[in-house]
């Protein structure tokens, strides 16, 4: 379960002053479900996001994940949080499985349990073949299924996607769309931010959509259909971000 | 703390660098191959050409002395010299390295001698080029010569002793033990070496495990790990650690050993010649390394906390370069005569563990000093990683766009 009140993230910037990435955003992800959070390039999907994986302290509001407050139990926070985006990347010198293990070490899995779980995450992401292989000769895709198996190796309870599947192939993104899926089907708490309207529409049970910093609106697809009388939703994230009337004046 | 997790850390980071081809470069191929590789190389050009230039008998043009025939006679049948004819472009022959040097004989020398009178013979030469240099010695030493036999002629003519203008004779003894004399003459050179190689092979390690990982984009996916930031960094600096001393050990044995081949090149085995291999303290040899501890873990400390700040390698490298100079300038004053350890000095960083070295290589040792040496810099070592982990804690810095 992610539960996130009043949550607000100011930055101090010399040049702009003071950015307010997000401001005052409430939401609720239950398990089982995907919440899709929907927004342009600097809406402030990634701050919310690094919020609530601890990685950025909220000026404001809070944040209960998986039980424990963001700010007061930030290291059992990260415990019980599977974290993947474009921005965390992969030792290139490790092997898969090193990765797989070092992730597995921190945190605090045996090593008896590391190589049962490294077998079991082998065998449902095809990784084999590469799994002893340095990852810095890794394809694209060999590089995602490490990822996912990092991000999975503690079982974790919520599990945080931002953009991950930007410039990724289409057979690549669409493993990742069905990794998701299936992480919602274990009953997992899943956040997912993106941009590609379509994605949104595949796989999210619930959709917030960020512009500005704020949340502009919010709900499942269908009623968000309801509430701007739009089947499209892109439409229905053009109006609901404004853009509309921007383009109008 | 957990030390689970921060020997997690380590033991991954110190894998992940020994991956590193320029890691390794830093601290084994460069110590083990480079520096005695170069020193060697150098040294053996070196000695081939003052061989060459010491083989060589040296041409010298004789000017004047006309009607002086003994000292022409003498200077020609010098086996050490070769006498040229006169030519008016001597000065330019200099220049050219054609001639390696002229001596002048003024006019009437030899009459002058017989009167008694004083005379003075000028010897010409391109200072500073090795062989021209050598001929005006070789010139030097035959004059000495001519002049020394000159006074006991002249003593003779008058049935005088030849102890008249030589009273008593003078003799230095060194009393000091060696490890005293290598001591003073070497032993700012060690922690010298010291200083210089932890603080150099920490700084790509350094670099790598914080502005690089940012430039990869890994630190994020560390961060988002349950290690706690505290362990986190405690991990990365016990590996930039690990490199520093590593890197400064192997070295120092590395120049030793080559110093011991140099020695055994130049024909004379090192222990035979008095202060050209330094015979140094044992005991204060492993103080000096207790006291460059703490200097390596502040060292350590002040680069990873620097490159952390920093957005790239790039970045961090042009951060953590120009510190060199500052390291460069207390160790250098510690080798310099006259500089010597006292309480106020003993509370300057790397000065003060310079200055301590040296009287400890020499077996001398100052306790109350060295505690305080000692103290200092682990309190400075201390302040550093504090710093250093409360960067690691501070988003602004992590996440420095």
């Amino acid at each position: 379960m992610i539960q996130a009140r009043n949550l607000t993230k100011v930055f101090h910037d010399k040049k702009r002053g003071e950015i307010r990435a997000v401001d005052d955003i409430s939401f609720t992800c239950s398990p089982g479900q995907i919440y899709g959070l929907l927004g342009a390039n600097g809406a402030g999907k990634t701050t919310t996001l690094r919020l609530l994986a601890t990685l950025l302290r909220p000026t404001g509001g809070t944040a209960v994940v998986a039980g424990f407050d963001t700010v007061a139990d930030a290291e059992r926070v990260r415990a019980s949080v599977g974290f993947l985006a474009t921005s965390t990347a992969l030792y290139g010198r490790l092997t898969a499985r090193e990765t797989i293990a070092y992730f597995a070490r921190l945190n605090g899995m045996s090593d008896a349990a590391i190589g049962e779980r490294t077998a079991r995450l082998a065998d449902e992401l095809q990784m084999h073949e590469f799994l002893d292989r340095r990852v810095e000769k890794f394809s694209t895709g060999m590089k995602q299924k490490t990822s996912i198996a990092r991000t999975l190796v503690h079982d974790p309870a919520v599990l945080i996607f931002d953009e991950p599947t930007v410039g990724l192939d289409v057979m690549t993104a669409r493993n990742i769309l069905r990794f998701v899926r299936d992480c919602r089907e274990r009953g997992k708490t899943v956040i997912y931010s993106t941009h590609v309207m379509s994605e949104v529409e595949k796989i999210c049970d619930k959709i917030g959509v960020i512009h500005q910093g704020r949340m502009v609106a919010e709900g499942s697809l269908a009623a968000l259909r309801e509430t701007y009388h739009e089947q499209d939703l892109e439409e229905i994230f053009i109006r609901a971000v404004g853009a509309d009337k921007e383009d109008a004046a | 703390m957990n030390l689970h997790n921060i020997f997690t850390v380590y033991g991954k980071e110190l894998r992940d660098s020994l991956r590193d081809r320029r890691t390794l470069m830093s601290m084994f191929v460069i110590p083990i191959i480079m520096i005695p590789g170069i020193m060697i190389a150098v040294a053996g050009i070196s000695m081939k050409a003052l061989n060459k230039a010491r083989e060589e008998v040296p041409s010298v043009m004789l000017m004047g002395g006309e009607n002086s025939p003994l000292i022409r006679e003498a200077l020609a049948k010098d086996s050490k010299l070769r006498l040229v004819p006169f030519a008016a472009d001597w000065k330019q022959q200099i220049s050219d390295k054609q001639l390696r040097a002229a001596v002048e004989i003024p006019a009437g020398f030899e009459a002058a001698l017989d009167r008694g009178d004083s005379a003075l013979i000028n010897i010409y030469n391109y200072e500073g080029e090795l062989r021209s240099d050598l001929a005006a010695g070789e010139l030097r030493d035959f004059l000495n010569g001519y002049r020394e036999k000159t006074v006991a002629a002249r003593l003779a003519g008058r049935g005088l002793p030849a102890t008249l203008v030589k009273p008593f004779e003078t003799r230095t003894q060194n009393v000091a033990p060696p490890e005293k004399v290598a001591g003073n003459r070497f032993g700012g050179m060690v922690p010298y070496l010291f200083i210089l190689l932890c603080f150099t092979g920490a700084m790509y390690p350094a670099m790598d495990l914080t502005a690089g990982e940012k430039e990869r984009g890994t630190m994020e996916t560390i961060l988002c790990s349950p290690v706690a930031r505290t362990d986190l960094v405690l991990g990365k600096f016990l590996t930039v650690l690990t490199a520093s001393l590593t890197s400064a050990v192997v070295s120092v044995i590395t120049t030793a050993v080559t110093l011991v081949i140099i020695g055994l090149m130049a024909g004379t085995p090192a222990a035979a010649r008095p202060g050209a291999m330094p015979t140094l303290d044992p005991a204060g040899l492993l103080l000096v390394l207790a006291m460059v501890f703490p200097v390596a873990v502040l060292f350590c400390a002040v680069l990873l906390a620097v490159s952390l700040f920093a957005k790239s390698i790039k970045e961090a490298s042009s951060y953590a370069s120009p510190m060199i100079i500052l390291i460069i300038i207390p160790a250098m004053m510690g080798i310099l005569p006259g500089v010597e350890l006292n309480a106020r000095l003993a509370l300057v960083p790397i000065l003060n563990v310079a200055l301590a070295s040296k009287e400890l290589v020499s077996g001398v040792f100052h306790w109350q000093y060295l505690g305080l040496i000692f103290g200092s810099t682990c309190l400075y070592a201390a302040a550093a990683l504090t710093i250093c982990v409360r960067m690691f804690n501070r988003e602004e810095v992590l996440f420095r766009t």
